[in-house]
């Protein structure tokens, strides 16, 4: 790597710190009940005693900003695996209906449990959103296995979102209970009321995937030049697969347990980081789609709280306004080199 | 000398059932260029690719400086034996450098970082393969020929002792055919590296290569130097040419032989009745030429194509038996073209024909 690309590379990681930064402040701050920064020091240092200031920022600000960051920068870097997997940048957890999958799996789980008033711990919800991320990309593997082309590969995955989603709906609908109100919302996307002990288990998830996935990134460069050169320099190619499609769906697999479904962050962060950085090099996108995912996430989460309020947006409404266009865009430049799809 | 790779009774293919080729025995010393060649589908790349262990042999064994192939570790094997492969490769954002770095993946640590001497060995590499200069550039928009430059970079950067390359040659135009191919020689003289690979163009394969190995009919049909495979007769069956014929001394193809009685005769030599030959027979009128030396540089060209020759023995003049056929058989056609501007001792009687000819008015002008 010369000089330039280390410069661009720093400033990039920089340049997404300080992002990450000011959108953290923000989102501690603003909300139904708007606090100037001082005060909320203030409150945070223990300077003021003021238990409802105190319970806002800490019991439901923070741990839900922290989710924002660390959920979307898990479904981002898990929608660049599925990128390098399948050697299309289109693809993503949710645009190739592994989310709904899951969604389905953890709303058929929610919906057995709730009735028998049984509350399950949020391994649980991970292991079955686990199950049907697996159980989707393993469909969408036999799909991609019968089509060469990328296109209906995507299409494929769309519907197969569909038809999870609309079955999800369905047991929802003959699920009649209060509970039923909460399973809705998080059908929908949501990052809200997340708790400190959720934030603990999906940090702990996340973060050691991430580190996996990092130690992964040497092999997925080799596989960017195609499966036979990456073959050609050391890599066992089937264990890397079977690898790398398991840590991604571990990764969309717990965000879909703890916010439900989220759109299109898997593949246009990703994209945008690439855009960013100039480069593909796992070893760069890893990191910078974490951090990118993140704030992508706490923005559209900072959205979804303010634009509207008191009334809260679900949080795949505000990533698909941003993302859907990026992906549209993408797919417009990829028909213009044709020979190269 | 040892063996850098050999296999014994080699069988591939990719369906137990079906083997596409049986009983393939093949050594490779170092600094030597084996050739492949062989019909389209007759097994090449199967072959290649069960040497470069992307693809498991049905049978037989594959061994790698005397260890089995099959149990040498991914990494390990990455260090010994490189592979090129035909088809284009996608690259999202990497450049030229980029791309042959990623030879140095066996050498690289767990985060495959490069170190000083890694980058050294891919400059090197890049020198030698002429591609210095387009570092920093994107591998995407560069042409068919600087790319193949690259992968081969990229495939010296791994420092093999053996490198495969499945056709190298396709995407080319003739200079960069040639520019490739004295590159691969260039490794295998000053590297001695030992080079397998597989070619569409016979003329190339015989320059280039020490050794011949012709694929056919599922099996290695035999095995040589250039000399003792490129005779016509081998190269015909080989490839089972009917319609044509390839002349495996000039490493030259022809199309096939207009037929019926000579409608044309060609008064030729010295090579001047090749382009006239050529262009009958696209026209698909048959023609005769003569008198030709059988060392005639339009010889070769006539047999192949012409509907008769008229031959005159070596190192002697034309003389009064072969001119009177000629006359014969041109007093038959309708047209006469001559291509030779001057005669000389040896051709001194062909100067009869062409006053025949003018006579007739059957003389046309070249």
């Amino acid at each position: 790597m010369n000089r330039n690309r280390m410069l661009r590379c720093t400033a990039g990681f920089i340049l997404l710190c300080i992002v990450i930064l000011l959108l953290l402040g923000c989102s501690l701050l603003s909300g139904s009940t708007v606090m100037s920064a001082g005060e909320a020091l203030d409150v945070l240092l223990g300077k003021r005693q003021d238990p409802t200031a105190e319970s806002i920022l800490l019991r439901i600000r923070m741990p839900r900003m922290t989710a924002a960051l660390l959920l979307g920068g898990a479904l981002s870097v898990s929608g660049f695996l599925l990128q390098c997997f399948f050697g299309n940048p289109i693809a993503g957890p949710f645009v190739l209906g592994i989310s709904s999958g899951a969604k389905l799996m953890v709303a058929l789980l929610m919906v057995g449990t709730l009735q028998y008033g049984i509350v399950l711990h949020s391994a649980w919800m991970i292991a079955a959103s686990l199950l049907g991320s697996l159980v989707a990309t393993g469909w969408i593997l036999a799909v991609s296995g019968k089509v060469r082309q990328m296109s209906l590969l995507i299409v494929a995955g769309v519907m197969t979102g569909y038809i999870c989603s609309a079955v999800t709906e369905l047991v929802v609908a003959f699920a009649d209970d209060a509970n039923i109100v909460n399973l809705h919302n998080w059908s929908q996307g949501s990052f809200s009321g997340t708790d400190w002990a959720d934030v603990r288990i999906m940090a702990v998830v996340v973060l050691v995937v991430l580190a996996l996935v990092f130690l992964l990134s040497k092999p997925m460069g080799a596989y960017q030049l195609g499966e036979s050169y990456a073959e050609n320099m050391g890599v066992n190619v089937r264990q890397f697969r079977i690898v790398l499609i398991l840590l991604s769906s571990i990764l969309s697999a717990c965000v879909t347990a703890f916010a439900g479904p989220i759109s299109f962050v898997g593949v246009a962060v990703p994209h945008l980081m690439k855009r960013l950085f100039g480069t593909a090099k796992p070893i760069i996108m890893i990191p910078a789609c974490f951090l990118g995912g993140g704030a992508f996430c706490l923005l559209c989460d900072l959205l979804a709280r303010l634009l509207f309020a008191p009334t809260e947006l679900s949080i795949s409404t505000v990533t698909a306004v941003f993302g859907a266009p990026v992906v549209i865009v993408m797919m417009l430049r990829r028909k213009g080199v044709g020979d190269h799809a | 000398m040892r063996d850098l790779l050999s296999a014994n009774a080699l069988t591939v293919g990719y369906r137990k059932d079906r083997p596409i080729v049986s009983d393939l025995t093949l050594t490779l010393v170092p600094g030597e260029i084996v050739t492949l060649i062989g019909p389209n589908g007759a097994g090449k790349s199967t072959i290649l690719k069960s040497l470069a262990a992307q693809l498991q042999p049905l049978a037989g064994t594959i061994l790698i400086d005397g260890k089995p192939e099959a149990q040498m570790r991914e990494i390990e094997l990455a260090k010994r034996l490189s592979l090129f492969l035909t088809g284009r490769i996608h690259t999202e954002l990497m450049t030229c450098e980029d791309v042959a770095s990623t030879g140095r993946y066996p050498y690289t640590g767990r985060l495959g970082i490069l170190t000083a001497e890694d980058r050294r060995i891919v400059n090197e590499a890049m020198q030698m393969t002429h591609v210095e200069e387009l570092r920093d550039v994107p591998f995407t928009q560069i042409s068919d020929g600087q790319r193949q430059r690259v992968m081969l970079a990229r495939a010296v950067a791994q420092e093999p002792d053996i490198l495969v390359l499945d056709e190298p040659t396709s995407y080319l135009d003739i200079r960069h055919k040639l520019e490739l191919l004295a590159l691969v020689k260039k490794l295998a003289r000053e590297r001695n590296v030992a080079v397998l690979m597989s070619l569409h163009e016979l003329d190339l394969a015989e320059r280039i290569s020490d050794r011949i190995l012709c694929i056919h009919n599922g099996k290695a049909e035999c095995i040589g130097t250039p000399e003792e495979i490129f005779r016509d007769e081998v190269i015909a069956s080989l490839y089972g040419i009917e319609s044509g014929s390839f002349h495996a001394l000039y490493g030259t193809a022809e199309l096939e032989r207009p037929m019926g009685d000579p409608e044309v005769f060609v008064i030729g030599g010295g090579g001047t009745g090749i382009p006239v030959y050529r262009r009958l027979q696209r026209q698909g009128r048959a023609f005769a030429a003569g008198v030709l030396h059988r060392h005639d540089l339009d010889y070769p060209c006539a047999r192949a194509l012409a509907a008769e020759v008229i031959t005159a023995q070596d190192f002697e003049p034309v003389g009064e038996a072969e001119c009177q056929t000629a006359l014969q058989i041109l007093r038959t056609c309708r047209e006469v073209i001559c291509t030779v501007s001057r005669f000389g001792t040896m051709n001194a009687l062909n100067q009869r024909l062409l006053q025949e000819a003018e006579k007739l008015h059957l003389l046309i002008s070249n």
